[in-house]
């Protein structure tokens, strides 16, 4: 159970305005909010720079007025959130997305590829409840976007950055470049070559700091495409090292199912040839 | 290790430390353009910064990032330190939003300038695109200090529309002063009684004394390609035809290997080339 | 740095490596050297001889690196691994500087001073390579103090090859096996016994620390024919004839295509490349608006990023940074530095997830391969 935080409850001593943050949450898994309540030690700066006037999970505060800076997790899945991403956009003066749900659809967009009744029939005793739009869509799909962050979740050292960039009144900007300059930046061996592990780091963008290699795990991709990826040439690889069609499929499918150059991937043994 | 501004911009063994400068001033220059005028903090602030036409230097806001720019001002130095800024990336954005008094890093001047100790007792045409008048106009203000040094002294510049022309208060007494200037707009505005077309056709017209012609030409890939082929046309010898290339420069100092082009870095090697040198590759597709 | 004009040789026995390791640490030195680590032998700080992938081996072949038992307790049975020396002499990460907004003042604050390293184990290859990267870093218009400052104080220790990868044409380079100068001290490993030959005054000086003996002929006679036997065993070969002509002459050639559809631009190539030196510098600001490093990093030809410009990108697809990558590397950057870019160690081929392999390429831009 989360607490809201005493270290950002409102200030006691009067001072000049400062710009208003607001974290909005769509259809996801708190990972990414959670996130910025992880910063710890730089939440104190956070709040010292601006007034976090919306934040489910850390204040009380009532929706109201409107945001210099919006931080938006989760796809938009029902009627409801649509109207709530509208009102948010008409509310901000510069949208974020965090995370692979709010930019791509997110892990519940696998449900894109099937019939919603059918999963809502197998999945809730009482379908009645339930309102679901056709597919699991991005923020994008709705309202203008200002920034994407990749990544489930997010990496909030890159939050970070932008938070501070945004605050200074400079165009943020990241590194959508292959994940593998980031591990090779760290020294860390590619675990592709050295084990033949199916490693999704040439496809996908940097962002993580290449945690999993670090733990000399193989990269699933949960960043999603760099900048123009060549990720049917990895996944033919994949299958080279004997990756079977189903497991490389899973793999372009599971984060980022709805980017296209992943979605490629995922069919190159559906009879087309890369 | 802590040394303050002005202690470290004595330190000049290390390529990558700035010098700092404080803005003077910014003149709008056209739209989402704008001249800054810079001074040094250091104990070096009563000296001009001494540069040569078609230097740049790498301007740094702290937190954000460098971009190279060209030095815009007379290179005798008595106008300050100038760079014109079009306000187009993520740093230059930034830069837009100074105020006078404001603190930035410079490093710099860099590059190989334009070839003024070959001009004398030559013609001199200049051809400029758009931003491409900022890297040039230091070498009108050299000229027209000499003129007499010369032979006629012309410059065509080409922009999109009217307003987008830089410098146009000063295009009369660079007249006044001897220079045939030919401006030319994609796009004519009111008012405007002047050439409307591409500045390569208007080349086309110039007369000129081929074999005793030097050529300098600064803006857009396309542009300085069909000068280059126009002049050619017109019987200037390849090694008298200059132009100014522009590529992702990021450390000025040929140790980071953004701006290559074939074998040369444009950062030392350029910006300004003698046209043969880099003619090969400047035809290769995104090389 | 190397050189001096001592020059001799000698034996010590394979416990001296620990003394050795042990004098330099005590000397100041941060000794770096192979060693296993994720799968892999890394090079990196050597506390003992027990740190060294003693008894072990590596198969190398396009897209794929393998350890492997060997039957001995060779110290360096190896050939080379992801990591070069790079990593100590160009950090791949390294704050240039931070930058604090005082009051009315911009206040630059220098990074911390560099380590001494001793390198324990430099192949022939990575001698060229350190020197090739001298070139870059040391001999042109502007000088890196950064790595000057490491180059200046590290300590060569080299080790002549026994062995080589299936992924290794050091000899189409001129580059190996055999360590060719560039080093303080250069081991050649026997089965019981290290013969050793000093490179310079202070390699000299840190022979003299261990218990050693004089060389006799049979010594030398046995480091010439393992020298021969590892370069007869080199398999790959790469003709850089016509350099760097062949590259200029052939830069719309349809091989670029081809090889484009199998890189993934992943940049594996140029991060395992111990010459290339393409870096970028990142601000990295923090929450408050008050301090910001200036924060170098490894950068590479194949991140799209690398070549953006205002309104677009100098190669916007993976066939022209492909072709960057390999022109610069084998034709330009002969114009650049008088010197090949290339050493022929193999790590690009070993270490490209795809298994691409410069030497076939070259030799398919040649028209000596079938398509």
């Amino acid at each position: 159970m989360i607490q809201p935080l005493p270290i950002i409850a409102e200030p006691s001593k009067p001072r000049k305005p400062r710009p208003r943050l607001g974290v909005f949450k769509f259809a996801s898994c708190d990972g990414c909010q959670l996130s910025l309540l992880d910063c710890e030690d730089q939440l104190l700066d956070v709040a010292e720079k601006v007034e976090i006037a919306f934040f489910r999970e850390a204040t009380r505060r009532p929706l109201e007025g409107t945001f210099d800076v919006a931080l938006v997790e989760g796809s938009i899945s029902n009627s409801e959130q649509e109207a709530a991403i509208r009102d948010v956009r008409a509310r901000s003066r510069f949208l974020v997305c965090l995370g692979a749900c709010a930019s791509h659809g997110g892990i519940q967009a696998l449900r894109n590829q099937s019939k919603s009744e059918e999963l809502i029939r197998i999945v809730y005793a009482d379908p009645s409840t339930i309102e679901l739009l056709d597919q699991s869509h991005p923020a994008s799909a709705y309202v203008p976007v200002d920034l994407e962050l990749p990544g489930c979740p997010i990496n909030k050292d890159q939050l970070i950055e932008v938070l501070a960039w945004t605050l200074a009144g400079a165009r943020p900007m990241i590194h959508r470049h292959a994940l593998c300059l980031e591990c090779k930046r760290r020294g860390l061996v590619c675990v592709l070559v050295a084990r033949g592990e199916p490693c999704l780091g040439p496809a996908t963008s940097t962002g993580c700091g290449a945690i999993c290699m670090s733990y000399d795990r193989p990269c699933f991709g949960c960043y999603g495409p760099a900048e123009k990826p060549n990720a049917s040439a990895l996944a033919a690889r994949l299958a080279e090292l004997g990756a079977a069609p189903d497991a490389i499929r899973r793999l372009f499918q599971t984060f980022y199912a709805t980017a296209p150059d992943f979605q490629k991937a995922s069919r190159i043994h559906d009879g087309t040839r890369v | 290790m802590t040394a303050t501004a002005r202690e470290v911009s004595g330190a000049a063994g290390d390529p990558y430390l700035p010098r700092v400068f404080e803005v003077r001033s910014i003149e709008p220059q056209a739209p989402q353009v704008a001249t800054f005028t810079l001074a040094a903090t250091d104990s070096s602030r009563d000296l001009p910064f001494a540069f040569q036409p078609g230097q740049f230097n790498m301007i740094y806001l702290p937190g954000l990032g460098e971009v190279a720019i060209s030095i815009s001002g007379d290179p005798d130095g008595r106008e300050g330190l100038k760079h014109t800024i079009r306000f187009i990336g993520r740093v230059t954005e930034a830069l837009s939003r100074l105020e006078p008094g404001s603190l930035l890093g410079v490093r710099g001047p860099y590059g190989a300038p334009w070839p003024l100790d070959q001009a004398a007792g030559r013609d001199v045409l200049l051809v400029a695109g758009g931003l491409g008048m900022a890297p040039l106009r230091p070498v009108v203000k050299a000229l027209l200090h000499e003129p007499s040094r010369y032979g006629r002294l012309s410059l065509v510049y080409g922009g999109r529309q009217p307003i987008d022309l830089l410098f146009a208060a000063e295009f009369a007494g660079w007249r006044d002063q001897g220079l045939q200037l030919c401006p030319i707009v994609d796009r004519a505005g009111p008012g405007w009684r002047g050439e409307v077309g591409v500045a390569p056709a208007l080349v086309h017209q110039i007369k000129l004394e081929p074999a005793n012609t030097l050529v300098m030409t600064c803006g857009p890939e396309i542009m300085m390609h069909y000068t280059i082929a126009e002049v050619l046309a017109k019987g200037v010898p390849g090694q008298n035809i200059f132009l100014s290339l522009e590529r992702n420069m990021q450390c000025a100092v040929g140790l980071c290997g953004h701006c290559q082009l074939g074998p040369e870095f444009l950062c030392i090697d350029g910006p300004v080339f003698p046209y043969p040198r880099v003619a090969r590759y400047l035809g290769v597709a995104h090389f | 740095m190397s050189g001096g004009p001592a020059t001799g040789h000698a034996v010590i026995d394979k416990s001296e490596i620990e003394t050795l390791i042990q004098g330099l640490w005590k000397s100041g030195y941060t000794v770096v050297g192979p060693t296993i680590a994720q799968s892999a032998i890394v090079i990196d700080e050597i506390k003992s001889a027990a740190d060294l992938p003693i008894g072990w081996t590596d198969l190398q072949e396009g897209g794929s690196y393998r350890l492997k038992k060997r039957d001995d307790q060779a110290y360096f049975g190896y050939a080379v691994g992801p990591h070069s020396w790079k990593k100590y002499l160009f950090p791949a990460r390294l704050t240039l500087y931070t930058i604090k907004k005082n009051a009315a003042e911009l206040e630059i604050i220098a990074p911390d001073p560099a380590p001494r390293y001793a390198f324990l184990g430099v192949r022939g290859c990575d001698l060229r390579a350190i020197e090739v990267q001298d070139r870059t870093f040391l001999q042109g218009a502007y000088v890196d103090p950064h790595y000057k400052a490491r180059r200046e104080q590290a300590l060569v220790i080299a080790v002549n090859c026994a062995q080589a990868a299936s992924t290794c044409f050091c000899t189409s380079m001129g580059t190996g096996p055999r360590a060719r100068g560039g080093y303080d001290l250069a081991l050649t490993e026997f089965a019981d016994r290290f013969l050793v030959e000093v490179g310079s005054e202070r390699g000299q000086g840190v022979l003299a620390s261990l218990a050693s003996r004089p060389a006799v002929q049979a010594d030398l006679v046995l480091a010439d024919n393992q020298a021969r036997a590892t370069a007869e065993s080199m398999t790959r070969t790469l003709d850089v004839s016509d350099m760097p002509g062949l590259f200029y002459e052939n830069l719309d050639h349809p091989r670029w295509d081809q090889v484009a559809e199998r890189c993934l631009s992943c940049t594996n190539c140029t991060m395992v490349c111990p010459t290339c030196f393409c870096h970028s510098v990142d601000d990295v600001p923090d929450l408050a608006g008050e301090t910001s490093q200036r924060v170098r990093v490894w950068d590479s030809c194949f991140n799209p990023e690398f070549s953006h410009v205002a309104g677009g990108n100098t190669r916007p697809q993976i066939r022209e940074r492909y072709r960057q990558w390999l022109t610069h590397k084998l034709a330009s950057w002969v114009d650049q530095f008088g010197v090949s870019g290339c050493v022929g160690c193999g790590r690009c081929i070993t270490w490209c997830p795809v298994g691409i392999d410069l030497t076939e390429e070259t030799a398919a831009i040649r028209g000596r391969l079938e398509a």
